[in-house]
């Protein structure tokens, strides 16, 4: 699979090894590291990220504001703001192809045809000055070469697929004439237009109502299960996490802290960060008007991010690791955490 | 200022209806008219919570608005400690300003980027003449010490400060003059889980310490849940459903309030529960289905019978008020209701 001279590969990423020798994942995210020229010097918004999805499942990634979600998404289809943001290691393996090295054309193919994209917000993805049928025909122009006559008939379609109402008179349309709900579907019909092998969804419903942001997920998990395509779900939202992801990434300042199937992790949450999570959130069953629990302090700036656990840094305490990274280590089968002894482990656990 | 009859609401809102007018055409004439909020009726005790919930464009933020009078009513009553407040002119309204504040959803809008944190806080202070230079400059290191700020933060800009941080911000503006009343219009809408529970418990404290009665609006009923003694649930400008926080989550009678909590995603992903999709969006308050609105977005079967017909709350259970609708209730609550 690998095309990298694999003992290179090996040095840099050694700790990760195990992670997928058994795998073979549609994706497969390997130390991953992501950075951003600034005026305080190099900052690395991602400091080491690995995953892999295997095709038809969902793989959510959970994590606060700034800890990195978006910049793994971007990094994947080489979407970051240039100059300033650059890929500076890892490798991205998308069906045996590294998606770091291969040429800038071959992307183009990729990013809207083999891989779809839906980000947050509806009305920035979406162009206000021409009508949606022309945008959504784009894709069909570009990636299957169809005439402007055949490619708005299949937009048409596509709008029907995402179960837009009467698609022949919406296709006319300007973005401003549509619900927040129905920009979204909009989105959703461009990025699954060419029936992609992997969608990557970046806070899909943050915008919307809670009644819209049902009505969407239940249209993503339907589409998915039709045409066996992967999803990467991007959210803050550990409800939607838990309701529509078959595997969890829980990233915390740039890196992963844990890893395992979702039911796995919400029953058996091992890192102090990931129960922290889980257990501030206000739940229908909690007593009314009692005091939450909560996670206390704050993230680091990245230009001040520790090298060691970042989770320590956090609650202002001494890791006994000191300066060293923490090992990302499989604790039971598929369930990954990062091995800080403060965070996970005996008597981090007996406190808890 | 005068105080509020004992036992009687601290808040009263009776009939509250907020047009606005649609104007097109050349001349700008009237065309129509958005019923953003059409008859509304509310109370709120001290020290007590009302949860304001609904999807957007129900006209939650409009109501607050109305309500503390930075909208003026097209109709209806807003009484505050007894007195009514309604058509008060600007300088009559000042000191009822000092009772009633705002907490906003978005805090980087909603402070100002020119000013530091200090001129910020105190701005409140100046406006209503609370004290001299020295005493302000206390009062604001006090506000920042109680709402969880580092001591040096009065000379920063909000800019500086991260979304929880700014939210706090907002909140010890709100509070500097000792309100009695604060509407918080989605105060958490907009952050992070860990710090979503921070100002949660921060509000939590300072109502009882201070004994402060919130009006709060979120479209997330977790939280709207956690935080209130009532909820009130709204569906294009009109209440549809009003009870205890508990029985709004036990025993929802409405269905439009069955398939929001129903929409809530839970984070349990060994829970088996039944969803109930709505279709399509919230319908355009500007021409509002005749009969009942939510049955006309369901396509209920019974829907013509509601054109013309009463559909105000009535009490179905001791303290739960829900809009007598044939197509919003249940056989046996509908025969209740009869």
């Amino acid at each position: 699979m690998r095309k990298e001279n694999p003992d290179k590969t090996a040095v840099r990423h050694n700790i990760y090894e195990e992670h997928d020798s058994e795998r073979k994942g549609l994706l497969t995210v390997r130390g991953l590291v992501s950075a951003f020229d600034t005026e305080r010097g190099l900052l690395r918004a991602v400091d080491g990220v690995s995953f892999s999805v295997d095709r038809g499942k969902t793989l959510g990634i959970v994590g606060e504001s700034g800890c990195g979600k978006s910049v793994t998404a971007m990094s994947l289809i080489s979407l970051l703001p240039r100059p300033a943001g650059r890929v500076l290691e890892g490798e991205v393996l998308f069906k045996g192809e590294d998606l770091q090295q291969v040429p800038e054309k071959r992307l183009h193919g990729i990013r809207g045809g083999e891989i779809g994209t839906i980000f947050q917000e509806p009305m920035t993805a979406l162009n206000p000055v021409h009508r949606i049928g022309r945008q959504v025909s784009e894709v069909f122009r570009l990636h299957k070469q169809m005439d402007k006559k055949e490619a708005w008939e299949a937009a048409i379609e596509a709008l029907r697929m995402t179960r837009i109402p009467s698609p022949e008179i919406r296709v006319g349309d300007y973005p401003h004439q549509l619900s927040g709900g129905m920009r979204q579907r909009v989105v959703i019909a461009m990025a699954l237009a060419c029936q992609p092998d992997l969608l990557i969804a970046d806070e899909p419903t943050t915008a919307l109502d809670v009644t819209v942001q049902a009505q969407i997920l239940d249209l993503i998990q339907g589409l998915q299960a039709e045409m066996g395509m992967a999803t990467i779900l991007i959210t803050h939202d550990l409800g939607v996490i838990a309701e529509n992801c078959d595997e969890v990434v829980v990233m915390y300042a740039g890196r992963v802290v844990e890893r395992a199937p979702v039911v796995e992790l919400f029953a058996n949450p091992l890192h102090a960060y990931t129960r922290g999570l889980l257990n501030s959130i206000p739940r229908l069953s909690l007593p009314p008007k009692t005091e939450l629990n909560t996670i206390p302090g704050m993230v680091a700036a990245l230009s001040e991010m520790a090298s060691g656990c970042r989770f320590c840094q956090r609650m202002e305490r001494e890791s006994s690791l000191g300066d060293e990274r923490p090992e990302f280590r499989e604790i039971s089968p598929g369930h990954w955490v990062e091995e800080c002894p403060e965070c996970y482990g005996g008597e981090a656990h007996e406190a808890a | 200022m005068s105080e509020a009859r004992p036992g009687g609401p601290l808040l009263s809102v009776q009939n509250l209806k907020v047009h606005f007018p649609v104007r097109s055409g050349l001349m700008l004439r009237q065309t129509g008219k958005v019923k953003a909020v059409d008859g509304v009726a509310l109370e709120i005790g001290e020290g007590e919570t009302v949860g304001l919930v609904g999807e957007s464009g129900c006209g939650k933020s409009t109501l607050a608005k109305a309500v503390v009078r930075l909208l003026k009513p097209n109709e209806g009553t807003v009484t505050f400690g007894g007195t009514e407040i309604t058509a008060l002119a600007p300088r009559v309204l000042r000191p009822f300003r000092r009772e009633m504040q705002m907490i906003f959803q978005d805090p980087v809008e909603s402070l100002n980027p020119r000013q530091s944190v200090r001129q910020i806080i105190e701005e409140p202070l100046v406006i209503h003449r609370e004290g001299d230079a020295g005493a302000r400059r206390r009062r604001v290191d006090e506000l920042l010490e109680r709402v969880g700020l580092p001591p040096n933060s009065g000379e920063k800009f909000a800019f500086e400060f991260s979304g929880g941080q700014r939210q706090r911000i907002g909140i010890a503006r709100a509070i500097a003059l000792n309100p009695r009343f604060i509407v918080c219009d989605e105060p958490v809408s907009a952050l992070d889980v860990s710090v979503q529970s921070q100002i949660i418990n921060l509000l939590l404290e300072l109502q009882s310490e201070m004994g402060i009665s919130y009006l709060f609006i979120a479209h997330d009923l977790a939280v709207v849940q956690h935080i209130s003694d009532q909820v009130a649930v709204m569906y294009l400008g009109k209440i549809v459903e009003l009870a205890s926080a508990e029985a709004i989550y036990q025993r929802p009678c409405h269905a439009y309030t069955k398939a929001l909590l129903s929409a809530i995603p839970e984070a349990d992903p060994a829970a088996e529960r039944e969803r109930i999709l709505l279709e399509g969006d919230v319908p355009s308050p500007i021409n509002p289905p005749a009969g009942s609105a939510f049955g006309h977005r369901i396509s209920h079967p019974r829907y013509e019978e509601t054109i013309g017909m009463d559909l105000s709350l009535v009490e179905i259970e001791s303290g739960h008020w829900v809009a007598r609708d044939p197509c919003c209730l249940s056989e046996e609550d509908w025969k209740k209701v009869q």
